[in-house]
């Protein structure tokens, strides 16, 4: 017997859902992961494929048994997180540091405040947060790039490029700036090669997965201010270029502060909170402790993101301008 | 081509191949019909047959039961075997209903009528009401209303909606192949009321050989523009918007900017009242989707009850289905019928029956595909939050009464969230709360 369904208009839907948004946003990163296994060795991949399968499972477990969801299936934002957690430790992180980060970024950042969609801060930053005060020498302890894709993991430590410039000045500097845009350099696992990281970009401003006005006013931002302090003095405070390749700028513009849940809604919030990003990152750089505040300023703007919200919502048609 | 448009916008499948070739095609007559005595927005009209009542076609079985309302006419020439209350899903409550044994083939009860240009306005309107005339594409206000808005409004252009941007939907776009030449009859009557001379018909990219086709016909006379193909091209709001450039201001109507919309279904009705002096009984509709055996596009009498029109012209439907979604009018703003019984309504554009699919949900993402759409500028996201939380004066802060229920958000979101739903159900509970003021 055929039956009558009813239901909620409209009664199309297109067959985009949230998996694939989270699976696009994996498929972006894989240029940049097999780059790591070549800059660091293959542990370093394979620090990226245990965050991504230990975040589901953890993800599901979480969804299962403590929230009682027993329709929950998973859909692929666990796996986004434990990547980029991994893409944002050092190459030598012991596994079960990561582990440890990625329980707090998925336990705490997330399921703490509601779950997917629900959460203020971005979780995998959230988790290299954690880490960094739990276990602030594996976080800030950095490797020489390996360059092959037969070692499993290479030891010889060295500074990263913007703590060269932050403890001897930019006269010091040991990479060239195609070392930097290749990835020819020490930094985190999935930071350092800016070209890998613009080829998973460009995939995702294809499928249209990405909130284009935060990397460009992040960027543009970090250019400006780096180009004003490098009439200050370009010793002391490097170049625009550098600052633009170095550290982990790429990832974080690109990938972390484009996170869909923790960004705000309109271009025009979202240039807020690029700006914002672009300020904080630079002052860190140039007047803190630490040579490096993508991270801190992204989370610190993730805060913002529900008054950025309300203080820029979009025109309503036929509202006369005021 | 340079085709006119509005900001945001969804491009669901089109689906119109299933019925676009298809020539509309004359319905037999139904053996029993029932007719609501609401086919129209505003007052229910008030049955004036009884039990046992012989009526022809076109003869007033309901007079208006207020200033909106329409008069309502025997679609078949029959007898009254009932008159009661009928709970149905198009108005979400028991409506009454006259149901009418067809005995005979159309004995007509006719209208004044004759050359158009004879009639005063005035004359031209009460013609219009006496036929019971309302918005034929889908939102069924009467149009002797619309036509006569008040003295301070002045009226400058007159926009035929021909953009037909529901997918599966070509009524129109057969109508304007086909009938072009009553509703340029239509179009011209309408103007005499308005006393307007600027007329456009929007249209369109996808029906390329109707703008064609009435760019040659009307030339001179009604202004031909192509409109991009993209849903919800068709809401009033965006069409005269692409059209003018003007914006609705908000709460406000198009006769605010001056424009007075009609569809072209609504004109071919004009046309067939004043000079034929046939009252509204029957209309065009396309029957489609994938789950009936023969799509088409028909000539139906109101009334008509949909199980009748699927078994006698969609040839049913196709075998091995086990659930099927029927929608009165197109996909994106269609109601689901819960009962195959039920009967047409003059704002019946379309019949289209769907193979369900079942698709999961997740929370929110926060993506912004949704606010990226929006036609109306609204944030779909952020009034779904609010009416979940029942925070309505909140959501009416940020435009729950601005939104005009398209479905652009619910149909591009990964979440699947339904957002048409909870907006639907705030605006109701809001106006509840609010004494029906606003
Ligand atoms: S489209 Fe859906 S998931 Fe994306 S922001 Fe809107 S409601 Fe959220
Ligand atoms: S909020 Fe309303 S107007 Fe905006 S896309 Fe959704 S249904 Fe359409």
């Amino acid at each position: 017997m055929m039956k009558l369904i009813t239901g909620n208009a409209p009664h199309l839907r297109s067959k985009d859902t949230t998996s694939k948004v989270m699976i696009d946003v994996i498929i972006a990163l894989i240029p940049a992961l097999i780059g790591a296994w070549y800059f660091f060795g293959f542990y370093a991949f394979f620090l990226a494929i245990l965050g991504a399968v230990v975040g589901e499972a953890f993800e599901l477990f979480i969804m299962r048994y403590l929230r009682k969801d027993k329709s929950f299936v998973p859909n692929g934002s666990a796996a986004v997180t434990g990547i980029l957690l991994a893409m944002n430790v050092s190459p030598a992180t012991p596994w079960w540091v990561m582990i440890l980060g990625l329980v707090f970024a998925l336990g705490v950042a997330k399921h703490a405040f509601g779950g997917l969609g629900m959460n203020i801060f971005n979780p995998a930053l959230a988790g290299r947060a954690f880490l960094l005060t739990s276990f602030p020498v594996y976080m800030t302890t950095w490797y020489k790039p390996a360059l092959s894709f037969s070692k499993w993991i290479d030891i010889q430590t060295t500074a990263t490029p913007l703590a060269i410039l932050k403890e001897k000045g930019f006269s010091h500097m040991n990479v060239s700036y195609a070392d930097l845009f290749f990835g020819s350099r020490a930094g985190s696992i999935g930071e350092t090669s800016v070209l890998l990281l613009l080829i998973g970009f460009a995939y995702l401003v294809i499928r249209g997965r990405i909130k284009l006005m935060i990397p460009i006013t992040y960027i543009g931002t970090v250019f400006l201010m780096s180009s004003i302090f490098y009439f200050v003095s370009p010793e002391k405070f490097g170049t625009p270029l550098f600052h633009i390749l170095s550290g982990g700028l790429m990832l974080g513009a690109l990938f972390m502060a484009t996170d869909m849940v923790t960004s705000p809604m309109t271009p025009k919030g979202q240039a807020i909170f690029g700006i914002g990003c672009g300020l904080m990152t630079m002052l860190i750089r140039y007047f803190a402790g630490y040579p490096e505040g993508v991270s801190l300023s992204i989370l610190l703007m993730n805060a913002f993101v529900p008054l950025i919200d309300r203080y820029t919502q979009p025109r309503i048609f036929g509202e006369v301008k005021s | 081509m340079n085709l006119a448009t509005f900001k945001g916008g969804v491009h669901p499948p089109e689906k119109k191949e299933l019925s676009k070739e298809i020539p509309i095609q004359k319905s037999p007559l139904p053996d029993k019909v029932v007719v609501f005595m609401q086919q129209h927005t505003g007052a229910p009209a008030k049955p004036v047959v009884e039990v046992g009542q012989k009526v022809k076609t076109g003869q007033i079985i309901g007079e208006p039961g207020g200033f909106i309302s329409a008069y309502v006419h025997s679609p078949v020439t029959g007898t009254v075997t009932e008159v009661k209350k009928i709970s149905n899903i198009i108005f979400g409550k028991a409506v009454e209903a006259v149901v009418i044994q067809r005995e005979s083939e159309d004995e007509w009860e006719l209208l004044p009528h004759g050359d158009y240009e004879k009639f005063s306005k005035e004359e031209l309107l009460d013609i219009i009401k006496k036929a019971g005339i309302v918005g034929l594409g889908g939102a069924m206000f009467p149009t002797h209303v619309k036509l006569n808005p008040p003295q301070d409004k002045k009226i400058d252009t007159l926009i035929i909606n021909g953009a037909e941007c529901e997918p599966y939907l070509t009524i129109d776009h057969r109508m304007m192949l086909e009938k072009s030449e009553e509703i340029l009859i239509g179009i011209k009557i309408a103007k005499k009321i308005l006393g307007v001379n600027n007329v456009y018909i929007g249209i369109e990219s996808n029906k390329k050989d109707a703008i064609e086709f009435l760019k040659n016909k009307w030339k001179g006379q009604v202004i031909v523009v192509p409109l991009k193909t993209k849903y919800p091209q068709g809401a009033e709001k965006q069409l005269i918007y692409a059209i003018t450039g003007k914006e609705v201001p908000r709460g406000g109507l198009p006769m605010d900017v001056g424009v007075v919309v009609q569809n072209v279904s609504t004109m071919y009705a004009i046309k067939e009242a004043v000079v034929d002096g046939k009252p509204l009984v029957e209309r065009g509709l396309t029957l489609t989707g994938e789950a009936i055996k023969r799509p088409g596009n028909w000539w139906v009498r109101i009334g008509t009850p949909i199980s009748w029109i699927v078994e006698n012209l969609g040839e049913g439907f196709k075998e091995g289905i086990e659930n099927v979604k029927v929608l009165m009018g197109g996909p994106m703003m269609g109601i689901p019928i819960n009962n195959l019984d039920t009967p047409i309504v003059k704002g019946n554009n379309g019949i289209t029956s769907l193979i369900p699919e079942e698709q999961r949900g997740t929370f929110c993402i926060r993506c912004s595909y949704c606010v990226d759409v929006c036609p109306m500028g609204l944030q779909p996201y952020l009034l779904d939050l609010l009416g979940k939380k029942r925070k309505y004066d909140e959501a009416v802060e940020v435009g729950l009464l601005d939104c005009i229920e398209c479905g652009s958000c619910s149909y591009v979101c990964p979440a699947k969230i339904e957002h048409v739903k909870t907006i639907k159900l705030a605006k109701k509970v809001y106006r509840a709360l609010r004494g029906g003021k606003k």
